[in-house]
């Protein structure tokens, strides 16, 4: 760890990021012998893997991502849920964890509600299925959606969980984060407030070192500030 | 229309001692800003100002592929809209696509075809959008290396920046980077697009006449240009991202007070040089 705030440099598709005896990872491609940038961002360096972890770009469906969704068309056995990607997802009536009978799926979801699942599969023409059989998938009520880059997510997580968890207990909201860069926050107005502008503040600040603490900052000073002088 | 007839055919392009009338040598460029990530809305986007040429790029996708049956199940489609504003031009142009702009729509498309990586992405397209604003000769090349900045600030994954120059004869003199009136009343224009780091050539159009000596010249010129444009891209890239970073570094966004009405801060003024307005 450098001091706070320092930054990782970036790298620009096209530059060489890696000599022989590197395998090419995420974000790179090798040519002749040479690894180079495929993306803009950081370049990684681990156990002989080069990987570039992009500071854009949009969200591309893995198996196994957890993703939240929107609902946006009905079909008389499957939903067809926005997961905030270049491919349509649709979400089999089987895969839900209602037993639905068939064409009366809008018992269940209706266009412009909001699901938690997961992917279930995608084939190597990226059509992509859903599923809402895992133990955290739910249809999610009230609460906010927010979205932010979907290659900020794993900063958003942090290592183990670590950074999500710490707002979680600062401010005590309830959040779940999906692959897809779309957050769903609940509980107390100025507490999903708080914790928005934590996420916001990782989302601008992904890149820096010594992030956690500049989080555990903000949240304290916003919370300070919002119950007027009260102690929390 | 001006009238041609009165135009004067033969214009005194090299001056007495060896320079174009802006003052240039044959092998110099007119100069060139690049800025990267200029529009809130886009994925990515860029704005160059190359002499009198001022040109937006702007980049979405990889996004759903529309109409469907253009989705190609392998790749993805790159499309590319060049279009020039009305007001670009000193005699108002006809505002739409005309045959001179849909060709260099997909010359462009088709360079930038060669460098992304369009299998990861099947059935979508990525859609490139060139905007002239102001247009003062080789347009084309300023949009296409305004776009290869746009390209790279969406994160689309490529082999490489493209970068391009154009190169043309004036009063049979090889030159670099044509002008307005250099364009109109030269012997030749020429130009080109290439992938710097392999050399390889992803556009190439030729207006006029060139002898093999002259043409060889001519890509000798653009050539040294695109390495130089080169370095300006990946200029505009770093410096988009560590402003940036610097601005963020002095303060957080405020929070709206509670109970908030909305959850995203209002972002703070762009902190350009275009002005007030911002583009």
């Amino acid at each position: 760890m450098e001091s706070s705030g320092s930054l990782r440099p970036i790298v620009i598709p096209g530059e060489a990021v890696g000599g022989p005896g590197l395998k090419p990872g995420p974000g790179t491609y090798s040519e002749g012998g040479q690894v180079f940038a495929a993306q803009l961002g950081i370049r990684n360096e681990h156990d002989g893997l080069v990987s570039v972890t992009p500071l854009n770009g949009r969200y591309i469906p893995q198996r196994g991502d957890a993703v939240i969704g929107e609902v946006v068309d009905l079909g008389p056995s499957h939903w067809l849920v926005d997961i905030n990607s270049p491919y349509p997802a649709p979400l089999h009536a089987t895969e839900s964890p209602w037993r639905v009978e068939f064409g009366d799926t809008s018992r269940y979801l209706k266009v412009g509600d909001v699901i938690m699942g997961h992917v279930l599969s995608v084939d190597e023409i990226k059509r992509v299925q859903l599923t809402m059989q895992e133990r955290e998938a739910r249809r999610l009520n009230g609460g906010i959606v927010m979205e932010i880059s979907p290659t900020k997510v794993p900063r958003v997580i942090g290592k183990q969980g670590s950074m999500i968890s710490l707002i979680t207990e600062l401010t005590g909201c309830r959040i779940y984060v999906g692959q897809n860069g779309r957050i769903w926050l609940d509980g107390e107005d100025r507490d999903t407030a708080v914790a928005a502008s934590a996420i916001r503040l990782i989302e601008e600040r992904a890149q820096s070192y010594g992030l956690t603490e500049a989080v555990r900052e903000l949240i304290e000073r916003e919370r300070r500030s919002t119950t007027g002088g009260r102690p929390a | 229309m001006e009238d041609i007839e009165h135009i004067e055919k033969e214009m005194k392009l090299i001056r007495a001692d060896g320079r174009r009338l802006d003052g240039r040598k044959p092998d110099e460029l007119r100069p060139v800003r690049i800025e990267a990530g200029i529009l809130r809305r886009a994925d990515g986007s860029a704005y160059i100002e190359w002499g009198g040429n001022k040109v937006l790029a702007a980049v979405y996708g990889p996004r759903e592929a529309h109409p469907r049956h253009l989705q190609d199940p392998a790749r993805a489609l790159v499309q590319c809209r060049y279009n020039m504003a009305p007001f670009s031009v000193s005699d108002r142009k006809r505002p739409g696509p005309d045959r001179r702009s849909v060709e260099i729509s997909k010359v462009i498309s088709e360079a930038f075809s060669a460098v992304v990586f369009r299998e990861q992405f099947p059935r979508t397209s990525v859609d490139i959008f060139i905007e002239v604003l102001q247009a003062d000769a080789g347009t084309r090349c300023a949009g296409l290396t305004a776009a290869s900045v746009a390209l790279a600030d969406a994160g689309v994954p490529m082999r490489d920046l493209v970068a391009s120059c154009a190169s043309g004869k004036i009063d049979g003199v090889v030159c670099l980077d044509l002008n307005k009136e250099e364009d109109n009343f030269g012997d030749a224009d020429c130009p080109l697009a290439i992938v710097p780091r392999t050399g390889e050539i992803v556009l190439l159009q030729m207006d006029g006449h060139l002898t093999l000596d002259e043409f060889q010249k001519a890509m000798e010129l653009s050539i040294g240009a695109t390495h130089r444009l080169y370095e300006m891209q990946r200029d505009a890239l770093r410096r988009r991202y560590s402003t940036t970073l610097e601005d963020i570094l002095k303060e957080s966004p405020p929070l709206p007070a509670p109970p908030a009405p909305e959850f995203e801060p209002p972002p703070p003024p762009p902190e350009d040089d275009f002005g007030p307005e911002g583009i």
